[in-house]
């Protein structure tokens, strides 16, 4: 994997950002002139109360949505300018998802679940095999490959969706509160695989969370506070 | 990564889920299949009577009989001869000859009152009195039970639709025509054609029982070829003994189902429009509602990479794959139901009844699932359109 970072050395580099929601005549401003540094490589926690805007920064980071304001770099491409089609485009090849409720086709087997993101590539059938043989055994979950998300546990469908996330080795692993359908033993065991992922391929994660126990797995936390990014939780 | 292979593969791919998800919806997909099977099942089911008499009128004539009216005259109801007028219309150029004479056949046509079998009501049915020729002007007329009537006897024979359709008809029943009980000697059948629905007796003994004199009311004509039509009609319209009309009986045929056929088939497709109106808003529900269950599922895919263009041809294939299903079923009921039904309606041209056997026939069949198709298509759109513009953050979090 080739990580492109931006002129101040950051795979992701985050300027001025505001986001501002409306409902009905009411604006809603959920981040506040924003900026945020990531380096390659790094293993980020972004922590905070409901309502904070963690989960909305993580969309921006992601190009699952445009910044009211600001600018929005990851590895040098300027992903708020783009068009939805060319987000589509742009999310296939740098991001890798990690959801809190999993999101694994209940139709699909584990297997199946992992090769997604590979159909919006050029792979063969067989490359395409070999990767999600690949992504499973990384996650130790192959002997479960055949099986459909209904019959495995909940710690084994995050194991998929972590595989599915790192399939096609995105430039990010984004993850949306991967431990907080978990209970502690399955929770740990997938805070312990990330930082594998960290530690052992240089994978760069940000990853949402609530929980103090998950947060001391990665190598910085950073806070949000009513839209603004702090470096201590009371700040 | 782009180019229309990608974009394809990704249709395939979502389209493939929806279509694997149908079997957790099956109560909804199975109620809008069924609608759009209902629609199909009608139009074709409709459609197929007109057909079916349209393919009874076209086997009533071949391109190379005609028949001779008199001018002005629309229908053998209203047209009339002398015997020696159709003695000038048999001996006329393009007529085909054996060594027994011209093949021309002229005929009276008298409407009778029988009662119907399936509604025991009393309908007017056709009876012809034919002269010799008139088993060699039409092609394929043949005897299927008891035996020809005989010249100069008062007996008839009934063409095999009508001896289905309309009551005391079988070989041995006796036919109340005028004052006189006439004996039924045997069916006959002319190919599913009109002389189905037709009682024939000789030409002679009908005229004396209707006290016609020696009138008739057409000619009936073979002639040497389908190309001698023009030098018989010419010859036959500038003879100045004569006041006739000739047409050629396809044309004849054609034209007297017009009206029936154009009835129907406007009846079929009104009935069909109203029914697909429901079924649009079945499928609709249906779309809306697997759009709804999968909302998390599509979410997951578009932040993924998929594009919002292969998600709304994913969802309409998958409406057009449901309504395909509806298709094939009401077509396939259709057919089973209403293909070869025996059945008869009034022929206006005639003022009789005509039998015929409904027609199912394979390009109403794509008829029906074009419109399962269309039905689907329209169902699909707005619930496409639906999934692809709900916004990705909020939809990863639908449960």
């Amino acid at each position: 994997m080739s990580e492109q970072a931006t002129g101040n050395g950051a795979l992701v580099d985050i300027r001025g950002v505001e986001k501002v929601f409306r409902r009905g005549a009411e604006d809603i401003q959920v981040l506040k002139d924003l900026n945020l540094e990531v380096p390659a490589g790094e293993f980020l926690a972004l922590m905070g109360p409901s309502g904070s805007g963690k989960s909305t920064l993580l969309n921006l980071i992601g190009g699952l949505d445009h910044p009211t304001r600001g600018t929005v770099s990851i590895a040098g491409e300027r992903i708020d300018q783009l068009s939805d089609h060319r987000l589509a485009a742009w999310r296939a090849r740098h991001v890798g998802f990690v959801f809190q409720l999993y999101n694994l086709l209940p139709v699909l087997t584990a297997e199946r679940n992992v090769e997604l993101p590979l159909l919006l590539t050029h792979l063969s059938k067989a490359e395409r095999r070999a990767h999600v043989a690949t992504a499973l055994a990384a996650v130790g979950l192959e002997h479960r490959a055949k099986h459909y998300p209904r019959q495995l546990s909940g710690g084994e469908q995050q194991r998929a969706g972590i595989a599915r996330g790192i399939v096609t080795d995105p430039t990010l692993l984004l993850c949306d509160e991967p431990t907080g359908d978990l209970d502690r033993k399955a929770g740990d065991e997938i805070l312990g695989l990330l930082q594998a992922l960290n530690r052992e391929h240089g994978k760069t994660i940000i990853m949402v969370t609530h929980d103090p126990h998950a947060s001391a797995r990665a190598s910085r936390t950073v806070y949000l506070n009513k839209g603004q990014l702090t470096r201590e939780p009371n700040d | 990564m782009s180019g229309p292979v990608n974009w394809l593969s990704q249709i395939a791919a979502v389209t493939k889920f929806g279509l694997l998800s149908m079997p957790q919806r099956r109560g909804s997909v199975a109620a809008a299949a069924f609608g759009i099977a209902g629609v199909v099942a009608v139009l074709v089911g409709v459609l197929s009577i007109a057909a079916g008499f349209r393919r009874a009128m076209a086997a009533s004539g071949s391109p190379d009989a005609a028949l001779v009216l008199r001018s002005g005259a629309d229908s053998e109801m209203v047209s009339g001869f002398l015997r020696d007028s159709t003695r000038i219309i048999a001996d006329a150029p393009g007529v085909a000859r054996t060594p027994e004479g011209p093949l021309a056949s002229a005929e009276l046509f008298v409407i009778i009152n029988l009662p119907k079998i399936s509604t025991g009501t009393d309908v007017n049915v056709p009876l012809r009195g034919v002269e010799r020729p008139a088993l060699k002007v039409r092609e394929g007329l043949r005897i299927v039970k008891g035996r020809m009537f005989e010249w100069g006897r008062d007996e008839v024979i009934v063409g095999i639709g009508a001896a289905r359709e309309f009551d005391g008809l079988q070989v041995g029943d006796r036919l109340k025509v005028g004052r006189y009980l006439w004996p039924v000697v045997g069916i006959f059948s002319a190919g599913g054609g009109a002389a189905d629905s037709e009682i024939w007796s000789d030409a002679t003994v009908l005229q004396a029982a209707y006290h016609r004199g020696d009138s008739f009311q057409s000619v009936f004509v073979k002639l040497k070829s389908p190309d001698a039509f023009n030098e018989f009609k010419d010859a036959v319209t500038a003879d100045p003994r004569l006041n006739a009309q000739v047409l050629r009986q396809t044309d004849y045929y054609a034209e007297n189902s017009t009206a029936v056929t154009k009835l129907i088939t406007t009846l079929g497709y009104l009935i069909a429009s109203l029914m697909a109106v429901g079924a649009v808003f079945g499928a609709l529900n249906t779309m809306y509602s697997s759009v709804s269950a999968r909302t998390r599922e599509i979410a997951t895919l578009r932040a993924l990479g998929f594009g919002s263009a292969a998600v709304v041809a994913s969802v309409m294939l998958e409406s057009i794959a449901l309504a395909l299903l509806g298709g094939v079923l009401g077509a396939a009921l259709s057919y089973v139901a209403f293909n070869g039904f025996h059945t008869a309606t009034m022929n206006w041209q005639s003022f009789s009844q005509i039998t015929f056997s409904l027609a199912v026939t394979p390009q109403l069949l794509v008829q029906g699932v074009v419109w399962a198709t269309l039905i689907g298509a329209i169902g699909g759109m707005l619930p496409a359109i639906r999934a692809a513009r709900q916004p990705i953050a909020a939809a990863l979090w639908e449960l």
